[in-house]
């Protein structure tokens, strides 16, 4: 902690005696709890029978522990195999992209080359294609190659389309990174992807958590494509697909979809609270570039 | 410049370079390239499914049906009414909460950033059929605090399933769920703001407003322009939300561009693939032309800014 923060510290101790920092306390505390009441109600929700949900009750405290709905939710509606789903298209998903982005980054920072322009100038336009526009050609080539309602079809999809960004991000930081790194490596005798693998990548370490999480988020909550990738395969649905089927079922079991929500969010949660600064500089990067 | 011209002279390694970018020029070139082309071929033709036989050319015949299709000129103006809803909503009041948090002397601010993002990490999917069960107007609490204000007229009804409140109803929960985002984009844009500036206003006598009037406002233009582009280019793209909290309903009062265009492709029992791919390009043009003038108003701001 340096001095400066020390410093703030203890003058923000004194703070309290200020009013206006007593009002604008007040003011966020009333907007966090605007904010926080959803995801209280479902955690009070999941405990409660569905019964004492349709009572109508402000009350957050369930009158009894009820686990119940966890097993509802878990077995009896598939939360297991979607959750498994999940796991698995994420984490390929993360693995390809950081990947191919360092890779693409990685040259595109480091040497001039016949296409180089070509290739920036058709990120750079490609850039806000929305998913809506590619969707459909998505699907019937994902058809024809027979990957549709298959996972790797879905993990190539979610990995391959977009996704400039982390490219950009990775460039960015090779650009920063001194040439004489290379140069040493070269005059050492490592080759092209010895330099790559030894020298340049671990350099990365915070671009890749950066890249890690936001494509995590991205593709843990991507709805549309696994949407349509599993119309013909319910085998392979994620959780927010198998969220909203589970909400449109034909018994209506609402104790039981907010246990799946709590199981469902639990673990980007856990995630945001280990890797919070990261999650912070993906999403600032956005208006820095 | 230099550096430029010793790479050149340097032999250039082609077959790395193209080896190390093969798996993006391939995924590209399939998830995003080929795409955007065959989206604009299939809306020329008469294509129903992906199994079609007989695919004819038809020129613009799509186009000039769907310009006269009222459903999709309801998406337009569906998109359209939600965006100017929602982006002025969610862009002041996250630089509000982001003066707030920002402020020297507030309390806590790690906790309350953390809760407004818990929306952010959340997947529409879930908070669409979250509030699905907290605006049912049988079992949700909402209606039950609404009628303890005193709102009466309001607690009797199901505001999602009324044509009339939806789409605010769902600008509210959008607006709700994506704050958390655009408290990180202003924050991080305050935070670039050297302290030095605040404490020279200090000492020549300014307070607050007049700080942030003089000081902080045109340094903050340049940004304030890029996450309105951002935020535009959000509420545009709201699919995920609207699928799972109304799929478009009631009566079509909450169908967006994108919603219009999943349901003639993919939830008809009678897919019209050509007539959706018109309706995406044409979207994929709304899209690019909004982004571009925005982008064009921002380069002037940084200018002027400069």
């Amino acid at each position: 902690m340096s001095m400066k923060e020390k410093a703030s510290i203890i003058q923000s101790k004194k703070g309290w005696k200020n009013p206006g920092v007593w009002i604008s306390f007040f003011l966020l505390l009333l907007a966090a709890a605007a904010w926080i009441y959803p995801f209280v109600w479902m955690i009070s929700g999941s405990f409660k029978s569905n019964l004492e949900l349709l009572n109508k009750g402000l009350n957050l405290i369930p009158e009894a522990l009820d686990f119940s709905a966890y097993h509802r939710a878990w077995v009896d509606a598939h939360f297991d195999t979607y959750f498994l789903n999940s796991v698995i298209t994420t984490a390929a998903t993360v693995l390809i992209v950081v990947i191919r982005c360092s890779l693409a980054g990685y040259v595109l920072a480091m040497y001039e080359f016949r296409g180089k322009t070509l290739i920036m100038t058709v990120l750079l336009v490609t850039f806000f294609v929305p998913t809506g526009t590619t969707l459909i050609p998505t699907v019937s080539l994902s058809s024809d190659l027979g990957l549709l309602n298959t996972r790797t079809g879905l993990i190539l999809a979610l990995a391959g389309g977009g996704q400039v960004a982390s490219i950009f991000l990775y460039k960015g930081f090779f650009e920063q990174t001194p040439r004489e790194l290379m140069e040493a490596a070269a005059i050492d005798g490592a080759g092209f992807l010895k330099i790559f693998t030894s020298v340049m990548l671990p350099l990365t370490g915070p671009i890749t958590a950066t890249t890690v999480v936001m494509t995590f988020m991205g593709a843990w909550n991507n709805f549309m494509l696994p949407l349509v990738f599993t119309f013909s395969n319910t085998s392979l649905r994620t959780l927010p697909v198998g969220m909203m089927v589970f909400s449109r079922g034909d018994t209506v079991d609402y104790a039981g979809q907010c246990a799946a929500a709590i199981l469902s969010i639990t673990p980007i949660v856990v995630l945001y609270v280990f890797c919070q600064k990261y999650f912070v500089s993906g999403i600032a990067g956005a208006i820095k570039s | 410049m230099s550096r430029q011209r010793s790479l050149r002279r340097s032999k250039t390694p082609y077959g790395w370079i193209y080896l190390f970018l093969a798996p993006t020029l391939i995924l590209f070139t399939m998830y995003t390239l080929y795409p955007i082309g065959a989206t604009v071929w299939y809306s020329l033709t008469n294509m129903r499914s992906f199994t079609s036989k007989n695919v004819r050319f038809v020129g613009l015949a799509n186009y000039l049906l769907l310009f006269q299709d009222k459903q999709f000129l309801n998406s337009l103006r569906v998109t359209g009414l939600f965006m100017l809803i929602v982006v002025p909503a969610r862009f002041l009041l996250s630089l509000a909460l982001a003066l707030l948090l920002n402020w020297k002397r507030c309390k806590w601010k790690t906790f309350f950033r953390t809760i407004f993002f818990l929306p952010v990490l959340t997947t529409s999917a879930i908070i669409g059929v979250v509030f699905i069960m907290l605006l049912d107007p049988t079992m949700g609490p909402v209606n039950v605090i609404l009628e303890q204000l005193g709102l009466t007229e309001w607690a009797s009804l199901s505001l999602l399933g009324t044509a009339s409140t939806a789409l605010g109803t769902a600008g509210v929960i959008w607006v709700w769920k994506w704050l958390g985002n655009s408290l990180i984009y202003w924050i991080a844009s305050l935070q670039s703001i050297p302290e030095e500036l605040y404490e020279a206003a200090k000492i020549d006598g300014a307070n607050s407003w007049q700080t942030f009037k003089s000081i902080v406002t045109p340094l903050l233009l340049p940004f304030a322009a890029i996450i309105l582009v951002l935020t535009v280019s959000d509420a545009i793209r709201v699919f995920n939300l609207m699928l799972t909290l109304t799929n478009g309903g009631p009566f079509y009062a909450t169908e967006t561009v994108e919603v219009f265009i999943y349901r003639h492709a993919f939830q008809s029992t009678s897919p019209r693939m050509a007539y959706a791919s018109a309706a995406a390009t044409i979207f994929g043009l709304f899209f690019m032309v909004i982004v571009i003038a925005q982008r064009a108003v921002t380069s002037i701001f940084q200018k002027a800014g400069k």
